[in-house]
């Protein structure tokens, strides 16, 4: 039943879990880059993609997005990220493919690296900026500093590509509001076509909250960050980036249409250790170690560490507090073409409060997060699980 | 039935929580073969998962042993397990009244604490014979020496025969078991008097009805006969009579000097209660025997389901508890703020924990508790008298005559070095100097006249965190006294939040007030609006404190597709608000209503 879907091409997202060194807030899959352990990935990430291939009937073969996201894909050799579209490529229907997205560290990138890139058919770049000063930067455990950062901007608009999107992080240790505004500032300065502004995140067990823990840093206050929070919005929108995420902003046009894909609830196949996909009516996590990727893949089995597959009702859940992510909203028609039910007639008492209580507004056929109820979107989310 | 009362022991052990009772209890079933090591989960006697938990025992289990001693006779053990702490004391008594004799469980590094020494004065009243066990000798730390002196100082027991016990490594158990058949004289009592046998614990079955722990002291319990409880009067004929080795197993009668128990399809815990003699119905005893008396509940608090829609769940809960628990006791009530719950009664702060966690464990539900309150003794200006355990229920202060509070009388044993900081602490909690006495090498013991109110909030923790542990408490109600005492009145957002209403000594209520408003800032979680957290005395506001709105609440990321985590932390949060009750537009958490307990923490 989930799986009548009106949003037919799926995205692809390949994992790529290695770094030149883990970050101290990061707690995605990654390992330190070893060229051995990469060739095996590599074989084991392509045999995966066979075993999909074989799966999947000619219509779900097509795709229209392809995101290589990591870790740091780009730290890479880049013979091999090459290899992974080639055979992404020839294992896929990319015919009609509109965006191929790389992440991108500065400091991992050079010009014959993104010219190749580019040449390879990569269209978009992501590029981890994170923040504009040493110190925070140094906080975090990024390898680079934010002159290398615009340099990267700069190295990859040369190569070519003319959507260049950045990440950036606020709410950092130490950090005040005041820090946070001119670091917008100056990266809107630089001529990107897609900003990415998350509220740092401090998760269990990563070095970061060690060292919160044991006093080294105080984490950013609550109401600082909040402010940031608003000021990301006014900053961006008055620089003409379009607020088309609760995180993100994007020139007119150039939404990232993978992380879109996401959030309309679409339909993802995810390749790699700890990737994640969603077909057939079903979430699948694939396992995270890369040594049990890696056998499990070998022996001739999908690399599943757990699958769950979405009932109707899970799938309206998720169909409505992903799409209200979207600063657009969601789209009632949409919702009530794929389940074949009106979203107020099976949540309309949660509707009806967040609307009372000004989180939500009905118009012109969506549902949408109010400008408070952006930023307190959880308060709204949590109401539909 | 055969087994002569010469060759019958009764015996019961007196520790404090941590002394070992329980493992020694274990070794003793062991030697004896009551049960293999096999079948024994570790500490048979304490039976349920929070006693375990807490190493600590709440509900007297007791065991027959056959044990064949030195002298190559087979005797017949009765061992009765007493809990170990101040909140029942009474069951501790009964219990004792049981036993011949007692083992006193010393540890032999902490040597002798307030409890224990209340339990063995209460069983030299009982005039039982003590045998002095001092246990974890292979403790780095032990002093054996020393807690024997300590031992004849205190207590005025000659140590010289104390046995030096392992129960972990099992040294020294088979003498404890020789002195028991030596040392600990068989019953006494007379088998042509009318029956008298004394319940000292009970526990309800669901095929049998409750079952009755007796012990006989004259006369015969037989099954078939029809006995009366003289305390209430109910008579029953009685179904089935046995013993406990340790499965309850039938037998045709217990004599006297027997210990085991009886059931007679009875409902109701209350019919049967603790401390009651049974008597044979067609030929009663004169009178009954001596020490019943009716368990009262010292502290109250409201119990109330976070989703109204468990009230019936919750009923039935304590209606399942109740069977077991003749002590606790409860009735319907409303409040505003909470909705529909009922007033409790328990023997003690612990005992309200305990059965606050049981009825989340097992019965699964989500509950609010509010503060404890004792009774107060209200007189009016209209000369009536009012016994209040729920502040909420305080009438205004101009038609207040007089006001009275229980007061108790406190036992705390501690080192010397800890004398001013535990004075300091019973001062600031409105105690009274009675006694200092000097308990032999370094430590005194200190008498009090302590306010109940004062104790059950978090006094114990206190004495224990500012002795570094070594202190220890024992307290008796003493009575009602006189006291200036206010109801305070906590609103959030304007609306008064009954269930945090308390009452307070005049003098203290202004610093209460004020801490109480800063703790509930820290525990309130920020809502979507300001929300004022205020103190009050009638209609005078006494602190006011804010919690600010909260301005963002949302997840970045979105983990590369990774749905499932995300929802999971949507799911978590939603989880959270389930553990909060929605007062008027405010989710208060559940730890808020408990804040009154603990303010002093700082």
């Amino acid at each position: 039943m989930a799986g009548n879907d009106v949003y037919n091409a799926m995205g692809i997202y390949v994992h790529v879990p290695f770094c030149i060194k883990k970050c101290y807030y990061c707690d995605f899959v990654s390992y330190v880059y070893d060229r051995e352990k990469v060739q095996r990935y590599l074989s084991a990430l392509a045999r995966e993609a066979r075993f999909y291939a074989g799966m999947l009937t000619r219509e779900e073969k097509r795709a229209a997005t392809l995101y290589i996201g990591g870790g740091t894909p780009t730290c890479l050799a880049t013979e091999d990220l090459v290899e992974i579209i080639n055979f992404i490529i020839k294992h896929f229907d990319l015919s009609a493919v509109r965006e191929i997205t790389v992440e991108a560290n500065p400091g991992t990138v050079d010009r014959e690296k993104l010219t190749a890139l580019r040449r390879a058919g990569v269209n978009r770049i992501s590029i981890g900026v994170q923040s504009c000063s040493g110190k925070h930067l140094c906080n975090l455990g990024r390898i680079h500093t934010f002159s290398q950062a615009v340099e990267a901007v700069e190295t990859a608009a040369e190569a070519g590509f003319d959507n260049i999107g950045a990440d950036l992080i606020f709410g950092l240790p130490g950090q005040s509001t005041g820090e946070w505004k001119s670091c917008l500032n100056a990266v809107a300065g630089l001529g990107l076509q897609h900003i990415s502004a998350y509220g740092l995140q401090i998760e269990e067990g990563t070095p970061l909250a060690g060292k919160i823990a044991a006093g080294e840093l105080s984490p950013c206050d609550e109401d600082d960050e909040a402010e940031m929070f608003t000021d990301t919005m006014q900053i961006l929108r008055k620089k003409g980036y379009r607020h088309y995420e609760i995180s993100n902003y994007a020139l007119p046009g150039r939404e990232c249409q993978h992380n879109l894909g996401y959030w309309r609830n679409g339909h993802y196949l995810g390749l790699g250790p700890a990737a994640h996909s969603y077909l057939w009516g079903a979430r699948f996590a694939n396992e995270s170690s890369l040594g049990l990727y890696e056998e499990s893949v070998n022996s001739g089995s999908f690399p599943i560490l757990s699958a769950r597959s979405n009932n109707q009702e899970t799938a309206m859940a998720e169909t409505v507090f992903l799409g209200l992510r979207l600063i657009e909203g969601l789209n009632l028609e949409d919702f009530r073409l794929r389940f074949g039910k009106d979203v107020e007639s099976i949540y309309g008492e949660q509707v009806n409060k967040l609307v009372g209580d000004g989180l939500l507004i009905r118009r012109q056929g969506r549902l949408r997060l109010t400008e408070r109820g952006i930023a307190l979107g959880n308060r709204v989310f949590s109401e539909f699980v | 039935m055969g087994k002569e009362r010469k060759h019958i022991r009764n015996f019961c052990i007196i520790a404090h929580i941590d002394h070992g009772k329980s493992t020694l209890a274990d070794r003793i079933l062991e030697i004896t073969g009551a049960l293999s090591q096999r079948e024994m989960t570790e500490q048979v006697l304490d039976k349920m998962d929070l006693e375990r938990e807490r190493g600590i025992t709440i509900k007297m289990q007791a065991v027959r042993l056959d044990y064949r001693a030195a002298d190559g006779r087979e005797y017949r053990l009765n061992l009765i397990d007493t809990p170990g702490h101040v909140d029942f004391t009474y069951e501790v008594s009964r219990s004792l009244a049981a036993c011949e004799g007692a083992l006193l469980v010393v540890d032999a590094a902490q040597g002798i604490e307030a409890q224990t020494l209340a339990n063995v004065y209460l069983a030299i009243e009982n005039n039982l014979e003590i045998i002095i066990v001092i246990n974890k000798i292979d403790l780095p730390s032990a002093e054996p020496e020393r807690v024997k002196k300590e031992i004849e100082d205190v207590i005025g027991l000659d140590a010289s025969d104390a046995v030096l016990v392992s129960a972990k490594l099992g040294t020294g158990v088979e003498e404890v078991l020789e002195q028991i058949v030596r040392k600990i004289p068989p019953p006494a009592g007379d088998d042509n008097l009318p029956l008298q046998a004394l319940i000292f614990d009970s526990h309800y079955d669901s095929y049998k009805g409750v079952i009755a722990y007796v012990r006989v002291l004259h006369g015969r319990l037989e099954k078939g006969m029809r006995v009366r409880m003289m305390a209430t009067g109910k008579e029953f004929e009685l179904n089935e009579v046995g013993v406990f080795r340790p499965a309850m197993t039938a037998v045709d009668a217990l004599e006297v000097g027997e210990v085991g128990f009886l059931a007679a399809s009875i409902k109701n815990v209350k019919d049967c209660q603790v401390g009651d003699t049974v008597t044979d119905a067609d030929n009663p005893a004169p009178k009954p025997l001596p020490g019943y008396r009716k368990v009262t509940p010292m502290v109250y608090c409201g119990l109330y389901p976070i989703d109204n829609v468990d009230y019936d769940d919750l009923r039935d809960s304590l209606d399942k508890l109740k069977l077991n628990d003749a002590s606790l006791a409860y009735e319907p009530e409303t409040s505003e703020a909470l909705g529909f719950g009922f007033r409790c009664g328990f023997l003690g702060l612990l005992h309200m924990e305990i059965m606050q966690e049981r009825l989340e464990r097992e019965y699964n539900l989500n509950l609010i508790t509010t503060a404890p309150s004792v009774v107060y003794r209200i007189t009016t200006t209209a000369g009536e008298v009012l016994e209040i355990d729920n502040p909420t229920k305080m009438p205004p202060q101009g038609k207040i005559e007089k006001m009275e509070e229980p007061y108790v009388t406190a036992t705390i044993m501690v080192p010397k070095d800890f004398v001013g900081t535990v004075m300091d602490l019973s001062q600031d909690r409105r105690g009274t100097f009675k006694n200092m006495e000097y308990m032999g090498e370094n430590r005194v013991m200190l008498s009090y006249q302590l306010p109940l109110s004062e104790i059950i909030f978090d006094f114990f923790d206190q004495l224990k965190s500012r002795s570094r542990g070594y202190a220890s408490l024992d307290y008796d109600l003493a009575g009602y006294c006189e006291s200036k005492l206010v109801k305070l009145d906590i609103m959030i957002n304007g609306d008064p939040l009954d269930a945090l209403t308390c009452i307070v000594h005049q003098d203290k209520a202004y610093f209460r007030g004020r801490q109480l408003v800063e703790k509930l800032r820290g525990l309130i979680p920020r809502q979507l609006f300001d929300v004022p957290v205020q103190a009050a005395i009638g209609s005078k506001i006494i602190s006011r404190e804010t919690i600010k709105a909260r301005r963002k609440d949302v997840l970045a990321k979105c983990y590369g597709g990774d749905i499932t985590r995300k929802r999971k932390l949507l799911e978590k949060q939603k989880e959270g608000k389930k553990r909060m009750k929605q007062v008027g537009s405010v989710e208060i958490p559940q730890e808020a209503f408990m804040a009154v307990l603990s303010i002093e923490d700082k």
